[in-house]
């Protein structure tokens, strides 16, 4: 059965609604201590959020966030490339980076906090090792993925090194850049707030555990409830952004020929 | 212009390796349309990736201009079979045709005018903002074809460009290698196991041998200038060179298939 444009909008709207008024309902009509009533966590939220605890708690997970997942980025690409592009060093790489890469991260948190203490720099840091391996990895295969003819065509028009790179081999790779790069970004909104569950000072994670030691379950609820709403957008924006940046990718998959 | 002296390419080891090409020999010279015939799985491939510096011969010569062929020379552009992944989906048809001018033209506006010559003389003039992926696969060969032109080669080499294509969209480009070559100048090196296009293009064939390949026969197309897709396939010496390859193509065939069912016997 097809449905057509408006009943698919309806249903993007109404089934959300529907779920939050289940739930209103439900924590009205059995209240418990843990799932206090939907009005109280929606106060708490706007008490909270908007805009209270903002520059104590959202701006400094932020900052890790986006310090964290950049480094991965900008580290996970340039090996990517340095290990897709020269052969010897993809021999040697490889058992290497299928070890670390098993590795689940909250083991990785005792280390770190051992290695780098406390502060923003272990959380950085942590954020960082976790997410580099899908982006790394997914840029060696696009690297090593691209098409024979294409590489040929460039050498037989003696396209410069620098211009290959950039020009070629990235844009080629870039479909399986971006794919790392979706997959790493839930993994640094967890490793962020696991961070700062513990040993820390401010932030969502930090408001989360500390509200929930104090028995603030409507606090400990709003923040849970902002990170549902961080990860939502973030993954809007990055949607915005891939669809810019492979808007070549999807038109020449649209038809095939 | 581009001489092969003895050429030969083993691939693998001596001794448990395949000899593709045996003692090669050929000459191409300026402003000549050179088509290069030969059975499947000849070595056809192979003889034009030597002859483009993208392999080196195991031993013999390959110079162009009297200059040893090392690696891709820059009198020469390719343009390949496969269309779709010789040109870059991310670039527009200007940018595809205009990237690899970026090293050896730095003048911006010439370079556009450049891309523009090229683009029109193969005619697509309005579809310089279009990407590859939204034209034809006649179009995406155009494209190919106005990259190697803007390149500014001496020789444009070819690699059986129209073997994905429909007869007439074969038909309308073969006249458009003759007429590019009339506007432009450059030595056309011609791939193809088209026996009539073969002939239809060529002021001389090269009609190939059965693996490991050698020059079996080099014939010259004595057809009248300009050449007319029904005007001179109905002349006698159109059917007489074509049948006089095609017999020798034949019997080539006919060596190799005999040659691999004794391989497989063994």
């Amino acid at each position: 059965m097809r449905l057509n444009r408006a009943a698919y909008l309806a249903a993007e709207i109404v089934t959300p609604l529907a779920v939050v008024l289940i739930v209103l309902w439900f924590t009205n009509a059995q209240p418990s201590f843990f799932l206090p009533p939907l009005q109280d966590v929606v106060a708490a939220f706007i008490g909270n959020w908007l805009f209270a605890l903002v520059p104590e708690h959202l701006v400094p997970s932020l900052a890790r966030l986006f310090t964290g997942y950049i480094a991965a980025i900008v580290i996970g690409v340039g090996a990517g490339v340095l290990i897709g592009k020269v052969p010897e060093i993809r021999r040697q790489a490889t058992p290497v980076v299928e070890f670390l890469r098993a590795i689940p991260p909250p083991a990785l948190l005792p280390f770190t906090l051992i290695a780098f203490g406390t502060g923003d720099a272990a959380k950085v840091i942590l954020i960082a090792l976790v997410c580099v391996w899908p982006i790394l990895l997914n840029t060696v295969d696009g690297i090593t993925g691209v098409e024979s003819t294409l590489r040929e065509t460039g050498e037989s028009y003696r396209i410069g090194r620098w211009d290959t790179l950039l020009h070629v081999d990235l844009r080629a790779a870039s479909p399986q850049i971006f794919a790392g790069m979706r997959a790493s970004l839930p993994l640094a909104i967890i490793i962020m707030v696991i961070s700062e569950m513990v040993g820390a000072t401010n932030g969502i994670g930090f408001f989360i555990v500390q509200a929930q030691r104090t028995f603030a379950i409507p606090d400990m609820w709003s923040g849970i409830i902002l990170l549902g709403i961080l990860g939502y957008l973030l993954n809007l924006v990055f949607t915005l952004v891939e669809r810019g940046a492979l808007a070549w990718y999807h038109g020449s998959r649209a038809d095939v020929r | 212009m581009l001489t092969l002296e003895n050429v030969s390419k083993l691939y693998g080891e001596a001794g448990s390796g395949t000899l593709a090409v045996k003692d090669l020999s050929f000459e191409i010279g300026e402003n000549e349309v050179v088509t290069i015939v030969g059975p499947s799985g000849c070595g056809k491939t192979t003889v034009l990736k030597l002859m483009a510096g993208l392999l080196a011969p195991s031993s013999g010569n390959i110079t162009i201009d009297g200059r040893p062929v090392v690696r891709p020379p820059e009198q020469i552009a390719l343009v390949f079979q496969d269309y779709v992944n010789s040109l870059y989906p991310w670039m527009t048809v200007g940018d595809n045709v205009a990237f690899p001018l970026k090293r050896k033209v730095r003048d911006r506006v010439e370079r556009r005018e450049r891309v523009m010559s090229a683009v029109e003389s193969v005619g697509l003039a309005g579809f310089l903002d279009r990407y590859p992926w939204q034209l034809s696969g006649g179009m995406q060969q155009r494209v190919a074809i106005a990259r190697g032109l803007a390149y500014q080669p001496k020789i444009l080499l070819m690699d059986e460009p129209f073997g994905a294509l429909d007869a007439q969209t074969r038909a309308d480009l073969e006249d458009l290698v003759l007429k590019v070559r009339d506007e432009f100048g450059v030595t056309v090196v011609f791939v193809t196991h088209d026996i009539d296009e073969s002939v239809y293009l060529a002021d001389r064939v090269l009609v190939m041998g059965p693996r490991p390949t050698f020059i079996e026969a080099d014939l010259a197309v004595d057809l009248p200038s300009p050449r007319d897709q029904i005007e001179t396939k109905e002349l006698p010496e159109f059917g007489r060179v074509r049948s006089d390859i095609y017999r020798r193509i034949r019997r080539s065939s006919e060596l190799m298939r005999t040659e691999n069912l004794r391989t497989v016997k063994a």
